[in-house]
Order: C-alpha cells, then sequence, then structure tokens
C-alpha cells in the first residue's frame, strides 16, 4: 500500500453536483432545463497527520459539502478521497468500510440537533463504541464514557442527564466526547463554534487545541471566521463557489494574502484589534451557484479583472509557498502586498 | 448637550409559573443625538429584552416593572399603545435580525415604504414614492425606479436588509434600534451594512443603539458600549477603552476570549462557567462565581456602576475605599434591589 509521507488524508478533484432541476413534469410542458448546482468542483488537498486545515468562505461556497463528501454522508460526483492510503470510494467490502469509519468522526454545527433528545448522555457517547463492538464488558464501558466526559470537561454523573439540561457549550462538549469515544484520528468539525457564544467559544476552542495535543488528532476544520481560524489551523484553504481559490500557512496566508478574494475577506472582518484599518470596500455579492460567471468565477467582484479571467478559468497553481488560482498573480500583474500590521 | 434617550433604572420580569424572573435588572444609560451605543453581551444577557423595551414592542408575560425610558425628556415607556405607534417608526426606527421575518412576502418592497412613509408623513402617494426610490437609492440599491415594484423573494439576503433599513429611515427618525443587524449574513455583506450605517447616521445625524454579539462589529461602528451580564450593564464607556483597556474582570474576561486575526496565542483566556440562568443569578455581584478577582463584599452586596479612569464598571475593585461594605458610591440613583 503506498502511502505519502505524513499525509493523512489525500482529496483529488472531489466534485459534488446537485440536480436541482423542476419535476419532470414541468420539464417535459414548460420545457424547463435540467439544472446542475455544482457545489464542490474539482477540490483537492491534503491533510497531514497532527496538523489542523481549515476551509473558510461565505455561505453557499461548498465548504460544508466538502466535509460531507470526506465522511461519507454524500456519495461524490467525481474524485476521490484517500484517508491513510486506501481510496475509500474503492472499499467494497462493509466490515474493512466499518474498520475504516471508526478512524473519524464528525463534530456539527448545531448541538441542539446533533444530540437525541431522548437519550442519555451516557448512551449518546456510548452509541460509536456499541456500534464499533469496541467494548463489551459493560463495566468498562462505563468506565470509558465517564474518562471521555472528564476528558472534556464534564463530570462522570453528568452521563445520567438528559441533552436538554446542559447550555450550548456543553453539549458541544458532549459532540467531542462521542466523537472521541471511538479513538479517531481524524475529525471532521463543521462551524464547530458558530452557534456558541464567544466566551464558550474560547473554551471549546482551548479544549480541542489541548484534546489535539493529547490524542495526536487532525482536524479538518469547516468555518466562516477567519479570527477563529487563525487562531486554530495550520493550513488554511479559502474556497469561493466550489472552489480552492488559495491555500497557504496560516501564516503565509495571513500576511501575504494573494487572491483578490482572500484579500477582500480579510480587509471585510471586523476586528476589535483593528478598527480604523483603511477598507478595501466589499462590491457586489456572491453570484448564484446555479448560473456562476464564465472564466474566474469572482471575476464580477475583481477590482484587477481583466480580459482572460472572463474567458479562461484559473487553475491552482504552486507560487511562493502558497497555491492560488488567479491569473493576476501568476501573470503578474496584481502587486503583492504584505500586511504591514501583522509582520510587525 | 441633553441626551436624546434616557433609560432610568429600568427593571423588566417576567411572571412565570414557577416566581418571577428578573431579565433586566436596574439598567441605565443615555444616548447623546448622533451617537452609537453599542450593547454587547453573550446570549440571555437582556441585550434585545433592552431594545424591545424601549420600542415598546415588549411581548407579555414580560413587562416593565420598574424604572423609566424618556425620548427628547419625554417620558414613554408608559404611554397608552395607540400612542407608542406614532412614536414607534416616525421617531424611533427598529432594524431586526432577520430581513426575511421584517417584510411582508405578498407586498412589493415599494408598497411596504410607501405605506409606512404615508403612514408617518403627510405626503401624497406619488410623493411618497418618489421618496421611496429616493430611500432606496440612498440604501444602495441598483436601479431603485425598478427594484420598488419586486417583492422580497427577488432581493437577496444583504439587499433586503438594505430595505429594512430604507424601512427604518422613511420617517427619519432621531433614535434607530438595530438588533444584531448583520448575523444573519456573510462577513463581506455584512461589511457594507456596518459602512452604510455608519454613513447613514452621521449623514441624518440619527443616533444607533447596535446590538450584537460580535465585538468586531461593535469596535468598527460605536462611539461607546455598554457591556452587559445577566440583565445588568457591567461596564460602559468610550468603545476603544472597554476593548483596549477594560476594567470589569467580565469585560477583561471576555476581551481575551476574542480570536483576532494576526495574534499569535496558544491559548485563548477563557471564562470558567457559563452565564447563570435567569432563576439562579447569585446574591451580590452576578458575575462573582466565575470572577478571579472575587473578595468577600462581591458575594454579599450588589455593585453599583462606579467610575473608574474613563468608564463605569459595576465592580467593587472600583470601590472608593476598597473592601469598605458601607461606603455609599455618592451618586447611585435608588437602585431597585431584587
Amino acid at each position: 500500500m503506498h502511502k505519502a509521507e505524513g499525509v493523512l488524508l489525500a482529496v483529488s478533484d472531489l466534485a459534488k453536483f446537485f440536480d436541482v432541476s423542476p419535476p419532470w413534469l414541468n420539464r417535459v410542458i414548460e420545457h424547463a432545463p435540467r439544472q446542475i448546482l455544482k457545489a464542490v468542483d474539482g477540490v483537492s488537498f491534503e491533510i497531514k497527520r497532527g496538523e489542523t486545515l481549515s476551509l473558510v468562505g461565505e455561505s453557499g461556497c461548498g465548504k460544508s459539502t466538502v466535509a460531507r463528501l470526506i465522511c461519507g454522508l454524500y456519495p461524490p460526483t467525481r474524485g476521490s478521497v484517500v484517508f491513510d492510503g486506501v481510496d475509500l470510494a474503492g472499499i467494497r467490502d462493509r466490515t474493512e468500510m466499518l474498520a475504516m469509519r471508526r478512524r473519524f468522526q464528525m463534530i456539527f454545527q448545531d448541538p441542539y440537533a446533533s444530540l437525541n433528545p431522548r437519550w442519555r448522555v451516557q448512551d449518546i457517547v456510548a452509541e460509536p463504541i456499541r456500534s464499533h463492538k469496541l467494548i463489551a464488558d459493560g463495566g468498562a464501558l462505563a468506565k470509558r464514557v465517564g474518562e471521555l466526559l472528564t476528558d472534556v470537561g464534564l463530570s462522570p454523573q453528568d452521563g445520567e442527564k438528559y441533552p436538554h439540561e446542559f447550555s450550548g457549550g456543553q453539549r458541544q462538549r458532549i459532540s467531542i466526547a462521542r466523537a472521541l469515544s471511538s479513538n479517531p484520528e481524524f475529525l471532521v468539525c463543521d462551524e464547530p463554534t458558530s452557534a456558541l457564544d464567544v466566551s464558550v467559544q474560547a473554551q471549546i476552542l482551548n479544549l480541542m487545541k489541548d484534546l489535539q495535543r493529547e490524542h495526536g488528532l487532525t482536524y479538518l476544520f469547516i468555518s466562516h471566521n477567519l479570527a477563529v481560524v487563525s487562531h486554530i489551523s495550520t493550513r488554511v484553504g479559502v474556497m469561493y463557489l466550489g472552489r480552492i481559490v488559495e491555500i497557504a500557512d496560516t501564516k503565509t496566508l495571513f500576511n501575504r494574502p494573494l487572491h483578490p478574494y482572500t484579500r477582500m475577506l480579510e480587509s471585510a472582518i471586523p476586528d476589535i484589534l483593528m478598527s480604523g484599518k483603511a477598507r478595501t470596500p466589499v462590491a457586489g455579492e456572491v453570484p448564484n451557484p446555479l448560473k456562476p460567471p464564465p472564466g474566474c468565477t469572482f471575476n464580477p467582484r475583481c477590482p484587477h479583472a481583466k480580459e482572460k479571467c472572463r474567458v479562461e478559468s484559473p487553475a491552482l497553481l504552486p507560487f511562493e509557498g502558497a497555491s492560488v488560482a488567479c491569473h493576476g498573480i501568476h501573470d503578474g500583474w496584481i502587486p503583492i502586498r504584505v500586511e504591514a500590521a501583522l509582520t510587525a | 448637550m441633553s441626551p436624546l434617550l434616557e433609560v432610568r433604572n429600568l427593571r423588566v420580569e417576567f411572571n412565570t409559573r414557577r416566581g418571577t424572573l428578573v431579565a433586566i435588572d436596574d439598567v441605565s444609560f443615555d444616548i447623546a443625538p448622533g451617537e452609537v451605543l453599542g450593547v454587547v453581551g453573550e446570549s440571555g444577557a437582556g441585550k434585545s429584552i433592552t431594545g424591545t423595551s424601549i420600542i415598546g414592542l415588549l411581548d407579555p408575560p414580560g413587562r416593565i416593572a420598574g424604572g423609566e425610558i424618556l425620548l427628547e425628556g419625554r417620558r414613554i415607556d408608559n404611554l397608552p399603545g395607540e400612542e407608542m405607534r406614532k412614536i414607534r417608526g416616525r421617531r424611533i426606527g427598529a432594524i431586526f435580525q432577520d430581513p426575511l421575518t421584517s417584510l411582508n412576502p405578498l407586498y412589493t418592497i415599494g408598497r411596504q415604504i410607501i405605506e409606512t412613509i404615508q403612514t408617518h408623513l403627510p405626503l401624497s402617494a406619488s410623493a411618497a414614492r418618489k421618496r421611496a426610490i429616493e430611500l432606496l437609492g440612498e440604501v444602495g440599491i441598483a436601479a431603485p425606479e425598478r427594484r420598488i415594484d419586486h417583492f422580497p423573494h427577488q432581493f437577496s439576503g444583504g439587499m433586503r436588509q438594505r430595505v429594512v433599513i430604507a424601512l427604518a429611515l422613511c420617517a427619519n427618525p432621531s433614535l434607530i434600534i438595530a438588533d444584531e443587524p448583520t448575523t444573519a449574513l456573510d462577513v463581506s455583506i455584512q461589511a457594507q451594512i456596518i459602512t452604510l450605517l455608519k454613513r447613514l447616521g452621521r449623514d441624518h445625524g440619527t443616533a444607533v443603539m447596535l446590538i450584537t454579539h460580535d465585538m468586531g462589529v461593535i469596535a468598527e461602528t460605536a462611539d461607546r458600549v455598554a457591556v452587559m451580564y445577566a440583565g445588568r450593564i457591567v461596564e460602559i464607556g468610550p468603545v476603544q477603552e472597554v476593548i483596549h483597556n477594560p476594567q470589569h474582570p467580565y469585560t477583561t474576561g471576555l476581551m481575551g476570549s476574542i480570536p483576532s486575526v494576526g495574534q499569535e496565542l496558544e491559548r485563548l483566556s477563557q471564562i470558567e462557567g457559563s452565564m447563570p440562568r435567569l432563576n439562579a443569578i447569585p446574591p451580590g455581584c452576578p458575575f462573582n462565581p466565575r470572577c478571579p478577582r472575587v473578595f468577600d463584599r462581591c458575594k454579599v452586596e450588589r455593585p453599583d456602576l462606579l467610575p473608574t479612569a474613563k468608564t463605569f464598571a459595576a465592580c467593587w475593585l472600583h470601590a472608593p475605599e476598597r473592601a469598605s461594605p458601607k461606603a455609599d458610591p455618592g451618586w447611585s440613583e435608588g437602585a431597585v434591589h431584587a
């Protein structure tokens, strides 16, 4: 089995198209055309063991779809997900798939919707252990659940309670305990803190960092909040309309944003440390993903767009320690700017 | 300059089967004409209830149980419904979080804006339509003369929020209460709306009470900020002071817990525990069980807003004679105690 050095997860040319056509009858009678929504269109990246890759972008850019594709909640239209050297699409054997599933888990955004209100916390946390048949003995199972709850900052007695007895932050801790119960190596976290208040968000982010260090976990972190992303990630990928437009080390990305969209996002975030900074006025809105503009999908909002951008779709190519999909950067007509405020 | 809005010792209670919950307890603040006051706090701190009390839209069982609200020196919290209706929209505009629920999906936006204008201002239908088109142009909607006849579903989220802002501005109110106006929007759109709110406030001399949980939005927009915790204001002062030099331990913890781009920290500072539920607010200072600097007095006696160097903080650390139980802050205005 071929394994690239240190790479835990490799995604190549991943795509997911949704058919959002009107019903058959309307298509026949009204001659309405088929409509295909390209939620994710050719996304490739690698995550090394022990690192945190974040995907950021605005709503509808496809970041959550990528998370769901990796976890197998959607079948991909095209492309492959290779986990620890094994192509997940190639696994035909159910027991082999189950063994694979144990090794990665997911944490969802809404801690109110992701916990079954009729189950006690101890059953919620023990479910992955039971379904993967990791611990058969009841006493050992209860002990393990107690340990997991302690790990995430709750007490073993909390296992007796139901989810409604907990606050949002505590529920997210329960979700994390559940995700950790099968001893996974890889966690996909889809906006794990965006439903939480800032002080609770800080608790959860600290907890996630501590657990990563203790258990050697690898994270794929999905978020729209650039400040959270800059805090938690090793590398960051910026998505726009189903594609990665730029991917780089966190420091490189924030100190020297290349793609005009990355620059726009960075100047758009209100930040308590940078109030009063000069803002790049943000023009326009994300176009309708059903009818993306030709060429580079960002061209209608881009201040640097030229004719080439309206015709030819740019590929994600390496550029001085980062990868960026922009004609202007690769052909050299967009000046590269290093954030003075951040290098100081 | 006399304040535009004065809130004095406001107390809001909810009568429930399990007893009375005090959602807002002894909250006082002013807003000057043209000023942007930010109100921040975590969910359940009472920010939105403060806003709805001011515009008189508090739903039962919630009721104003004490204190008074004055707009331009005139008391508005005890007005009969019909009179309050004339103030709402005319003198005080409101912008809520979700632009879709603020607009009627069955009417064109033009009809909704014209109706609002004609309710409050003596304008003919054609003059009202002209004003509606002007307003839409002013809030940044392209081709307003065409867009005015469109329905809310034909607009994107950011554009709808612009329409709601136009609606709030219809009668040129002197105060706008904006309750989480950008929370439902993407960051790039959020920046556009913040810039718009700031510009309109400046151009029209409208005061804005900006309620949000996002400290970044406040830092960019507000002149002063009030930090709320468990139904009380814990600190109020100029925005840069509160952010960079917070005086209340809760504000310090809150600021430390906000991650920021370009700041490399291994861990964020965190406040242990969570905000108490309304039925279990501890005696004394409500923050005392979580406070890293708690001392005896905090557990017995409730602090009022005390002056610090540049802000006011409800914390005994700033008492003139620290830890002397009977020290009277002197200027406290007949606090309503639970």
